[in-house]
């Protein structure tokens, strides 16, 4: 941490706190399962995805990708591309136009989305294995694709490490991690470690993984001039694709527009601008016409980056009561050569437990691969799995329940900044999981459970992810018909953000559902950033209710200028939005906007807000968790795991929708169940090369591998956070993966601590 | 490459597709040159199910097939499953009612999927997990008969709550 952000912290702790958002407890919309309100759309197939959009005089695009992970273009030939019908441009770098390589994205806080220092098309230089080097535009997708196919470059190849085995030992410490130190140390860790009553010390590894969003990217680009363009893009950041496209062709930002109304599942993966907008773009611009790049499922393996692979050192010491003495997290991921992303995973164990001396930090690598990125829940995702795993190990050696080994280390307050914590129900958590599973009829024993050629075990883990929020801008209109709008460019891949924010602004302003709208998903929108970090709910919660209490104002100073309006003599204290107007709080009176509005003559009031920065997260430790149950049976002779039960239990703060909260929470704990026992993707560690680019290759789970998922959560609203809420988007997949390793070990006395859990590992 | 032209039966409409590419899929055939956008490409390679349409009831993998070879079939899609007057088929309802998704890419090919194989399973086709007689539909049965379609965000819970509601009707 920057000693600023040091003396930025200890100022911030003892500045006053904001009151609790006034809906923390407000129930006419928010806190029930209202359904989605885009779902007639989704299943009668009228929603429309970026690829589905209907373009006039549309041109296609397709791309070659490099077969070398590093080194020298010496030769493309693009003669037999050229002279097949229907093929318009071919651009390799021996004719692209110059663009400019865009700013790298960055912690968040910026418009930054670029997502990598490498020259796409502007270089004979090659950086990883799967790099575009040709781009292809013709009359229909066939030809384009036809043409591409039929590129073909030689190379001189550099030397390059492109294994993470080999590269580990190469890795260094970066400057931060997310803006926190990347090693945080108290006491003597080494010696805590050896005088204890148990200790474990094991290396675990996860392999890289990719995002896998049954939409693969797409874009449609069209230019209006020189200046300004049009993109229709599979994005979850619209305002950062917008940013960074400008950078790459040197328009201003606002002259780009994104449009990503609906999107077909991120996870963030569409988070950055990937290469394939900018060419999409540069097709068009060459072309004159407008171009859609549609990525195969190929492409999208070779030009979009996943989640790295990690190898994670826990050793941990404890007294013959539980209690942690030594705590060390330590080991390596790793970026690319031409990116920076050293992903998180040392984090959830500076805020879970108690600990006397600890050692907690991380390493980064370059390798040359296609570059990394983040990936649900980034960092906590893999970390969760070592340290849980860790943690269970322990537990057998204490002959402890590792429900109760966690309870026993349980803090007070955040083990390495010593902040209170704004919302922490841990312990109701695991006491409703507990119940909920029927944890206490599970025997201690392991590999004492069998049916029939099968071993049954259940296990458990903590999950967490922090609280994040971003400034974000919005707009809130209310009209004299009495209807409302709220806008930002924030975007929508599922969550449930139109529904939600729906409910809110209804809540908000005391409107009917079906008189207020939300809008979204357009750059040229007030700004949001990314939709990551489990962060958008409550950042455009925050901005959504800054603007619409501006709003309230004008509206309530037109009010105080009318003699005939019964809210003359009211102060904005007095007031409370309700039944479609202004009211007295106490003695009810008031009137309808609809009756303010006309009176004035005016047509509307509209009012925009950005929100500041996070002060919040400064002042308190903020984060959210998971007890996740699950039962596996594991075949005795083949070694096949099933999971055949889960129950995940929540403490995120209030949920303002059961219904999409509860698909939130089992779509992360699906993925978390693919992430233990198939995902992954396989790189050849000689050439760089993934050699499983598809769906049929990749596995991720499927309907036959999913049990039914039991979630209960707490409830609990954090008085810090806007409407009460955290995100949710992320914390479902968190100890996933320890869960189901910990019942793995729990059927078969087997530890597994490299992922995917495969038949092999158990044979 | 000689061009084709040649007539689709869509959702009971006649259309004439003119001087078609023969690589044209079933898939891009519909989306392109039909403009009907609700079937969708995940991977056009038959691992997804994203695609799935009806062709004489039975559901296929569209994006796996050549258009060419579909000229006098009926084919159904997602915009041909509600009623004219708009209102919804059983499935579509209760996959809203469910849940059954969250970003909405795969619910299309899920829904027609849940037609062709509702209709499967009342024909009395077996699946792989049948062992003798078709076994009830819910559990095994339904999910060994669904997985062919995939699901990133993981709606698959809701996804055979809706299917288990819509077949009880
Ligand atoms: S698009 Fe046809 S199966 Fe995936
Ligand atoms: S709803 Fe997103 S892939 Fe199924």
């Amino acid at each position: 941490m920057s000693i600023l952000n040091k003396v930025i912290r200890s100022v911030v702790q003892v500045m006053p706190d904001q009151a609790p958002d006034e809906l923390i407890a407000s129930n006419r919309y928010l806190g029930r399962s209202i359904n989605r309100l885009n779902g007639p759309d989704k299943v009668t197939g009228k929603a429309t995805f970026t690829a589905d959009y209907p373009v006039a005089n549309l041109a296609h695009a397709a791309l070659a990708y490099s077969t070398i992970a590093k080194g020298r273009i010496t030769s493309i030939d693009t003669k037999a591309a050229e002279a097949l019908p229907g093929v318009i441009l071919v651009l390799t770098h021996e004719n692209a136009p110059e663009m400019k390589v865009p700013k790298e994205f960055g912690d968040g806080s910026s418009n930054d989305a670029g997502t990598t220092q490498a020259k796409i098309l502007n270089t004979d230089h090659v950086s990883w294995n799967g790099q575009p080097i040709a781009l292809v535009v013709a009359e229909t997708p066939e030809q384009a694709e036809a043409a591409a196919a039929r590129i073909h470059a030689t190379y001189e190849k550099e030397d390059c490490v492109t294994s993470f085995e080999a590269a580990i030992g190469d890795a260094k410490q970066p400057k931060a991690i997310m803006g926190e130190d990347p090693e945080v140390t108290r006491g003597d860790v080494e010696q805590a470690l050896s005088q204890s009553a148990a200790r474990i010390d094991l290396t675990f590894t996860t392999p890289p993984h990719n995002h896998n969003a049954i939409e693969p990217h797409a874009c449609i680009a069209q230019w209006d001039g020189k200046d300004d363009l049009t993109l229709y893009d599979t994005s979850q950041f619209t305002a950062g694709v917008a940013t960074t496209i400008a950078q790459v062709f040197g328009l201003k930002a606002d002259h780009v527009r994104v449009v990503a109304p609906y999107v077909g599942g991120g996870f963030g993966g569409k988070g950055g601008a990937w290469p394939y907008i900018q060419l999409c773009a540069l097709a068009a611009r060459e072309t004159g016409r407008p171009v859609r790049l549609a990525m195969t499922r190929e492409g999208v393996f070779r030009i979009v980056g996943g989640r790295t692979p990690s190898q994670q050192r826990v050793a941990i010491s404890a007294d013959d009561a539980g209690k942690f003495l030594g705590f060390v997290h330590e080991g390596v991921t790793a970026q690319s050569t031409h990116n920076h992303f050293p992903e998180q995973f040392s984090f959830p164990p500076r805020h879970l437990y108690s600990m006397e001396a600890y050692r907690i930090g991380q390493k980064v690598t370059d390798l040359s691969r296609v570059a990394n990125t983040f990936m649900r829940a980034p960092g906590e995702s893999i970390g969760t799995f070592a340290v849980e795993s860790g943690i269970d190990a322990l537990a057998y050696e204490l002959k402890m329940c590792p429900v109760a080994l966690r309870m026993r280390n349980e803090p007070d307050a955040d083990p390495v900044s010593g902040s209170p914590f704004s919302s922490r129900h841990m312990r109701k958590a695991y006491e409703m999981g507990v119940e909920r599973f029927g944890w206490k009829s599970r025997p201690a024993e392991p590999r004492s459970q069998r049916d029939g050629d099968w071993w049954i075990g259940q296990g458990v883990a903590t999950g967490t992810y922090p609280v994040y929020r971003m400034v974000t801008a919005a707009r809130v209109r209310i009209s004299a018909d009495g209807t409302a709008v709220a806008q930002t460019s924030c975007q929508e891949m599922g969550m449930g953000t139109e529904t939600v924010q729906t409910q809110h602004l209804a809540e908000r302003l005391g409107l009917p559902m079906s008189k207020v709208r939300f809008e979204y998903g357009d750059s040229t929108l007030p700004y949001a950033g990314v939709a990551g970090g489990s962060s958008q709910t409550v950042s455009v919660a925050l901005a959504v209710q800054e603007a619409g209490a501006k709003v309230l104002k004008e509206l309530l100073a037109l009010a105080q200028k009318d003699e005939r309006s019964p809210l003359r003599e009211a102060n904005f204290e007095d007031v409370v939005a309700k039944d479609e107007g202004i009211f007295w709080r106490v003695s009810g009176g008031g009137e309808s906007y609809a009756a303010i509005l006309s009176r004035a003559g005016k047509d509307f009031v509209e009012a925009d807000h950005k929100t500041g920065a996070p002060m919040e997260l400064l002042k308190y430790s903020m984060h959210s968790y998971a007890a996740q149950f699950c039962e596996v049976r594991v075949h005795a002779l083949s070694g096949e795991v099933r999971v055949q039960r889960w129950v995940g239990s929540f403490d995120t703060g209030r949920i303002l929708n059961p219904k999409m909260a509860v698909s939130q929470f089992r779509g992360g704990i699906i993925m978390g169940i693919g992430m233990a026992l198939t995902e992954e993707t396989m790189f050849d560690d000689r050439t760089g090369r993934i050699m499983n680019p598809s769906l049929a290759e990749y596995h991720v789970p499927v309907q036959a591998d999913i049990p039914d998922i039991e979630v209960v959560y707490t409830n609990e609203p954090d008085p810090h956070t806007p409407l009460g809420a955290h995100g949710i988007g992320e914390i479902g997949i968190t100890g996933v993966a320890a869960a189901v390793a910990n019942a793995v070990y729990h059927a078969t006395g087997k530890r597994v601590t490299s992922l995917p859990i495969t038949l092999d590992k158990l044979m | 490459m000689p061009l084709h032209t040649f007539q689709l039966q869509i959702n009971g409409d006649t259309r004439t597709l003119s001087n078609l590419d023969p690589r044209v899929s079933l898939l891009d055939a519909i989306r392109d040159h039909c403009g009907l956008t609700g079937a969708k490409k995940g991977c056009n390679q038959g691992a997804c199910g994203a695609c799935t349409v009806l062709v004489d009831g039975e559901r296929i993998n569209s994006c796996l097939t050549l258009a060419l070879q579909y000229e006098g079939r009926d084919i159904r899609t997602i915009e041909g499953l509600a009623e004219a007057d708009g209102s919804l088929h059983p499935l579509q309802k209760a996959f809203v009612e469910h849940d059954g998704f969250q970003c909405g890419f795969c619910t299309p090919g899920q829904i027609c999927s849940a037609v062709g194989m509702l209709a499967e399973y009342k024909a009395g086709a077996p699946s792989a997990v049948t062992d003798g007689e078709v076994g009830e539909l819910a559990g095994a049965e339904l999910q060994e008969r669904m997985s062919g379609n995939l699901c990133r965000c993981g709606a698959y819970v809701g996804i055979r709550e809706a299917i288990l509601e819509a077949a009880a009707q």
